[in-house]
């Protein structure tokens, strides 16, 4: 079983702090972190793999600075590490970045065979859940997203099966390989890598493809080929002043009855 | 499907597994101390681990500071040209604050824009991480998101070395020659061995920072320097509630740091809290103008050992050396810190490379760091300071009255209404004696002159 | 260059680690078809000089029934259109889905599209995303709308790569630029503390998902009708990769959250356990469902399925009653979309007095039972709830 792993670096949001008086972003000094649902797609690989053998590739399209994920994903225990990387996918909406990680994998795939491709469900800094899916699309293989767990593999017949997350409950759905799977975190534990792992992925020696490797149409690469752009920036919109009713020195049965007069119209109201 | 010969990266790619975990230093924490350090060692051909708990160097140190020049310089020449800084400083201001009013002593230096400069402000999280990058080009090895909770000894009859630490990481002994501790105030490793005690509160301040947005154009026209310069103000008296500490501004590119630093012991006297301490400061008449209209986006609080002198633990023993904040080198006078860090770092790193020369790292050779932050600015400065804290943490009229002196009488002399200069003199001698005794002031002025001149 | 050559099916079942699981069918010629000679996606071409035309709502269904937010859809999706002044469609796949073909247009359709096709129950990505392409490929509608329920994040990746379209995902308010005719998608950013407004340039359809509650479920028309334009599958069943083999249920005891008209939401300000009981006992007497802030689902007064905000769920009620939360960016980008908000807050100060409409300053501990009488009794003893069956 060969595995491709696809990670982002993001802005670790849970750091993310808000400040409490203007309720706006705090940014500076935010730590990068591999986006936490790719790394439960990682596990999921590394678990795979030593059940079955193969090889982990962990590929991630960002900037030099990437290379920092892509050791940890080494420390924790993939066999191999590809940072994609050039001006020209700067700025790539996820069409663009569909199409220059499909790129990617196709190229790794002519060194060799790949049978699962894993992705986290979204990145928490777009929240966008489109790059897996994008990248099934352009490759033309079976998408599973959702994925909460991988019920067995059969190689040999080349059909895997997985549970996935419906709104409603949960599905069991069978499905050939090669296929790309993305996860949600219930999937499985992380683990931790020992130090000397991490030691030595301090010094793996990330392999790095740009446009010149991958040879892509450049009208489809980074801003030019993102059919989406920001137009606007806002803040969100206040709404209209609140009324405040009785405070602290009224006794709370007298508020009690201000409220009521005013919810009242309010929630008895026929069914919508 | 075509098949390709391997490239030479593919042959590395197998190989770095292989990789020796055998190391000669080990520096834990990648703070101003432990890169200075890590640095000095990796130049100075030492197989040196690097060993940070945070996620990357400067991310548990994300608020802006002052770097000094200098020592910087010295370590990594010509920085300015490429390290991320904010503004080299030009002007550095002192505000004695009452509470209505400033009186404001300043040194303005247009050479401090010219190379080698003097200071500049900084964002931690920045300049560690390029200062990292650095450590890790000059062949040293970093890893991060790792703790060392303790010592590997070697014990023989005659005495203990230290060989080595241990990680709260799965497999995480690892050994070495000679183990330099920077692991910043409260060093819990320091402490482990015995080399240092308990720090009481009062050898303690606590820090607390905010940083708040602003346009270029308005911090370069509040602050009254060029573009792309910076200024400083430190804050005495109404800045800290009139409890022992100093408030501070910085100028950044786009941004303010404003922060207050309070021993703890007062603050714990006064039941007051430091963000209280540094709101009312940014409401003080002198200081509200200069951030009006900005936004904060920033806080942060952070610990400062202040125990001066007479705190600094024994910096060496067997196979292991203590630098920066965790040795207490920090001059709370001039509130400096990451300068002597840095220096100590460097001196303890030379110290390394001529033990291994020598092959050996025991306390014998390693004393020589204790000699060599002897002879320079770092201990001799913090020998000058040594009664400083004390002097001034029980006296509290430094930071109570005479602002408030200062203020009166400056505000007398400036006042124009045809009252004769002499007059006005002796009416500011006649309250100033008034409120605390003439002997008293006297005594007051030499202690401090003896302290800190 | 992809798939590997494939042994032959007869092969013993093999190598299941944790369960046997037997090949997909025992039909012979799947076993060398590669996976992506379904469809050749890569041929593709975006429909760019065709004059794409019309509004869009994906209708999504399981098993007969249709996901609220279809219905939100098609009231903005009305809206939409009249400014455009172009026609509003429904899309509709599955299998024997005459008897939801009403309902389309009962919710503001003028047009629906459908397939009917057994391979198109249940819901799978292959199916449904080549059926959508193709329907997109042959009417070129101008704007197409799905929700972003997780059936609906897992088409639309699919779908707009097809494509090759631009996809915004989780907008909050939807507008359009009248002279160019573009889609103006507001979503939030940076965890709810900016708004972008995206805008999807020279690429039809301009896709957009909108995540459930955000907009209201229009009235019901029952006179209105319009034409159904069935349209065919044409797959070849024996070619799918991909099988549902069972789907599981949650048994839901309660109505969901996202779908009550009354919530009330207690926070870490309640203090305690028991204190928080009396937000669920004032939600019982009017017949609201409990919600809660991030700390309050983390002491364990109220299950995570209850958690309101960026990390739990979005709702969007008629009334929601908050007391004891002090109104987070992270917890207002959950709730502030309700009719009517209540804050009770003891401190003044507090950031959810902005977004409320009624603010009462002051003890939850002893407001709550004394508004829980009261509405108890001016409601004459009969919930609301009961009555409207929440
Ligand atoms: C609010 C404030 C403002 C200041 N402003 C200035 C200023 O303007 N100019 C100035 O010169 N000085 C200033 N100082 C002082 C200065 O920040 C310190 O003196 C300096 O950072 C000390 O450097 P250090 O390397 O010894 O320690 P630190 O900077 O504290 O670094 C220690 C590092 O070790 C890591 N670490 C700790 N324990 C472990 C462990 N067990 N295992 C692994 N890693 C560990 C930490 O994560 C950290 O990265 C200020 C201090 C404060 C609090
Ligand atoms: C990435 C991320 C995601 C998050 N997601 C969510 C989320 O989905 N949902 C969520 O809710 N939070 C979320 N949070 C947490 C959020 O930032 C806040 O911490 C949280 O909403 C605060 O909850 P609270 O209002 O209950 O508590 P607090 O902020 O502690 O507020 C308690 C309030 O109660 C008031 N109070 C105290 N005593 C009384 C009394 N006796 N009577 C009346 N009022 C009283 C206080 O004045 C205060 O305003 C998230 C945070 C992050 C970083």
């Amino acid at each position: 079983m060969n595995i491709a792993v696809c990670l982002k670096q993001v802005p670790d949001t849970s750091e993310v702090r808000i400040n409490p008086k203007t309720n706006t972003l705090m940014r500076e000094g935010i730590p990068s972190i591999i986006n936490p649902y790719d790394v439960h797609a990682l596990e999921e690989a590394l678990t795979i793999r030593d059940r079955l053998g193969g090889r982990v590739t962990v590929l991630t399209m960002g900037p030099p600075q990437a290379t920092d994920s892509l050791r940890k994903a080494i420390s924790y225990g993939a066999d191999h590490a590809i940072l994609l990387t050039d001006r020209a996918f700067a700025g790539s909406d996820t069409l663009a970045t569909s199409y220059i990680l499909a790129g990617a994998l196709g190229r790794l795939m002519d060194r060799e065979p790949l049978d699962l491709i894993f992705c986290g469900k979204q990145a928490i800094d777009g929240d966008t859940a489109q790059v897996g899916p994008g990248i099934a699309s352009r490759l033309g293989w079976p998408l599973l997203t959702y994925v909460t767990k991988i019920d067995g593999i059969d190689p040999t017949n080349q059909v895997f099966q997985v549970q996935r997350k419906i709104e409603v409950g949960r599905e069991v759905v069978r499905c050939r390989l090669p296929a790309l799977v993305t996860v949600v975190k219930e999937i499985n534990e992380i683990r931790y890598a020992p130090l000397p792992d991490l030691i030595r992925a301090a010094h793996y020696p990330v392999e790095v493809w740009t446009n010149a490797d991958l040879g892509l149409d450049a009208s489809q690469l980074g801003l030019k080929g993102s059919p989406t752009w920001v137009n606007k920036i806002s803040t969100p919109p206040m709404r209209e002043k609140g009324e405040v009713l009785a405070g602290s020195d009224v006794a709370p049965a007298e508020t009690a009855r201000i409220l009521a007069d005013k919810l009242i119209p309010h929630i008895v109201v026929p069914n919508r | 499907m075509t098949v390709q010969e391997p490239t030479q990266q593919q042959l590395n790619q197998e190989r770095w597994r292989d990789v020796p975990l055998e190391f000669e230093a080990i520096v834990v924490g990648a703070g101003p101390a432990g890169l200075a350090a890590a640095y000095t060692l990796a130049k100075g051909g030492v197989k040196t681990l690097l060993i940070e708990r945070g996620d990357f160097p400067g991310s548990k140190n994300v608020m802006g500071g002052i770097l000094y020049s200098y020592p910087t310089h010295q370590i990594i020449p010509d920085f300015w040209k490429e390290a991320p800084l904010e503004r080299p400083i030009v002007e550095q201001r002192a505000w004695l604050l009452a509470e209505e009013s400033v009186v404001s002593i300043g040194f303005k230096d247009p050479g401090f824009y010219e190379e080698p400069y003097n200071n500049f402000s900084v964002f931690r999280s920045r300049f560690d991480r390029w200062m990292a990058n650095k450590v890790v080009e000059a062949g040293a090895t970093l890893i991060t998101e790792t703790v060392v909770t303790d010592f590997l000894f070697d014990e023989r009859a005659d005495r203990r070395r230290v060989a080595g630490v241990v990680t709260n990481r799965e497999q995480g002994e690892i050994r070495a020659q000679v183990v330099l501790i920077c692991e910043g105030a409260n060093s819990i490793l320091t402490q482990r061995l015995g080399l240092q005690e308990d720090l009481s509160p009062g050898d303690l301040a606590v820090g607390v920072k905010e940083v708040i947005a602003l346009p270029k154009g308005a911090i370069e026209d509040r602050f009254n320097v060029e573009k792309g310069q910076g200024a400083t103000i430190e804050l005495i008296g109404e800045s800290t509630q009139g409890m022992f500490g100093m408030g501070w501004i910085y100028t950044n590119k786009d941004t303010l740091s404003i922060g207050v630093g309070v021993m703890i012991n007062q603050l714990s006297r006064s039941g007051m809290n430091p963000n209280t301490v540094l709101e009312k400061m940014k409401q003080h008449p002198a200081v509200r103008p200069l951030l009006a209209g900005g936004e904060t986006k920033e806080y942060l609080a952070k610990i400062i050992p202040e125990g001066g002198y007479h705190q600094v633990p024994k910096l060496y023993a067997h196979g292991v050396l203590i630098c920066g904040d965790a040795a207490m080198l920090v001059n709370g006078v001039h509130r400096e810190g990451s300068n002597l860090a840095m220096t100590s770092g460097k001196l303890a790193a030379e110290t390394v490379i001529e033990a291994k020369k020598k092959g050996d790292f025991s306390s014998v050779t390693l004393k020589a760091y204790h000699d060599r932050l002897q002879d320079s600015f770092i201990l001799k400065d913090l020998k000058k300071y040594e009664n400083a804290s004390a002097l001034l943490q029980s006296n509290p009229h430094f930071f109570t009255l005479y602002p408030k002196l200062a203020r009166y009488s400056a505000r007398e002399l400036f006042t124009v209404d045809n009252v004769p200069k002499k007059d006005k003199q002796k009416k500011i001698w006649h309250e100033v004696t008034s409120r605390r005794g003439i002997w008293n002031i006297a005594g007051d002025m030499y202690r401090l002159w003896r302290t800190l001149g | 260059m992809t798939a590997k050559k494939k042994k032959s099916p007869k092969a013993p079942p093999s190598a299941f680690t944790e369960k046997t699981v037997p090949p997909i069918t025992d039909n012979p010629e799947r076993s060398d078809t590669k996976a992506h000679e379904q469809i050749p996606l890569e041929s593709i071409e975006a429909p760019k000089n065709l004059p794409a035309h019309g509004i869009w709502v994906y209708i999504e269904q399981l098993q007969g029934e249709v996901a609220p937010v279809s219905w939100e859809l098609m009231g903005v999706g009305r809206q939409l259109a009249d400014k455009l002044n172009c026609p509003l469609s429904g899309v509709l796949l599955g299998h024997d889905i005459q008897p939801l073909t009403e309902l389309a247009f009962q919710y503001g359709a003028d047009t629906l599209y459908a397939i009917d096709d057994p391979m198109l129950k249940p819901y799978t990505n292959e199916c449904h995303s080549i059926a959508l392409v193709q329907l997109c490929q042959a009417h070129h509608p101008e704007i197409l709308l799905i929700g972003a329920t997780t059936t609906g994040r897992d088409l639309s990746g699919s779908v707009a790569t097809a494509l090759r379209t631009g996809l915004t995902a989780d907008c909050t308010q939807l507008d359009v630029d009248v002279d160019n005719r573009k889609l103006l998608q507001t979503r939030p950013a940076f965890g709810g503390n900016i708004l972008a407004t995206i805008l999807c340039r020279d690429r039809w359809p301009q896709m957009a998902t909108v995540r459930p509650r955000v907009f209201s479920k229009p009235e019901k028309q029952p006179e209105r009708s319009g034409a159904v334009v069935w349209s065919d599958l044409g797959l070849d069943p024996s070619k799918t990769v991909m099988e549902v083999v069972e789907r599981i249920l949650d048994e839901r005891t309660e109505g969901y959250l996202d779908e009550a008209d009354i919530i009330v939401a207690g926070g870490r300000g309640l203090g305690s356990k028991d204190n928080f009981k009396l937000v669920e006992k004032l939600a019982q007497a009017i017949g609201g469902m409990i919600g809660a802030s991030r700390p309050a689902v983390e002491s364990g007064w109220a299950p995570y399925s209850h958690q309101v905000g960026q990390t739990g769920l979005t709702v969007r009620p008629k009334l929601y009653i908050a007391a004891g939360i002090s109104g987070a960016i992270q917890h207002l980008v959950g709730m502030q979309n309700s009719d009517v908000i209540v804050a009770i807050n003891k401190d003044p100060d507090a950031p959810i007095f902005r977004v409320a409409t009624y603010g009462i300053v002051g003890d939850a501990a002893t407001l709550l039972p004394a508004i829980t009488q009261e509405l108890g009794a001016r409601m004459h003893g009969a919930p609301l709830g009961t009555e409207r069956q929440l």
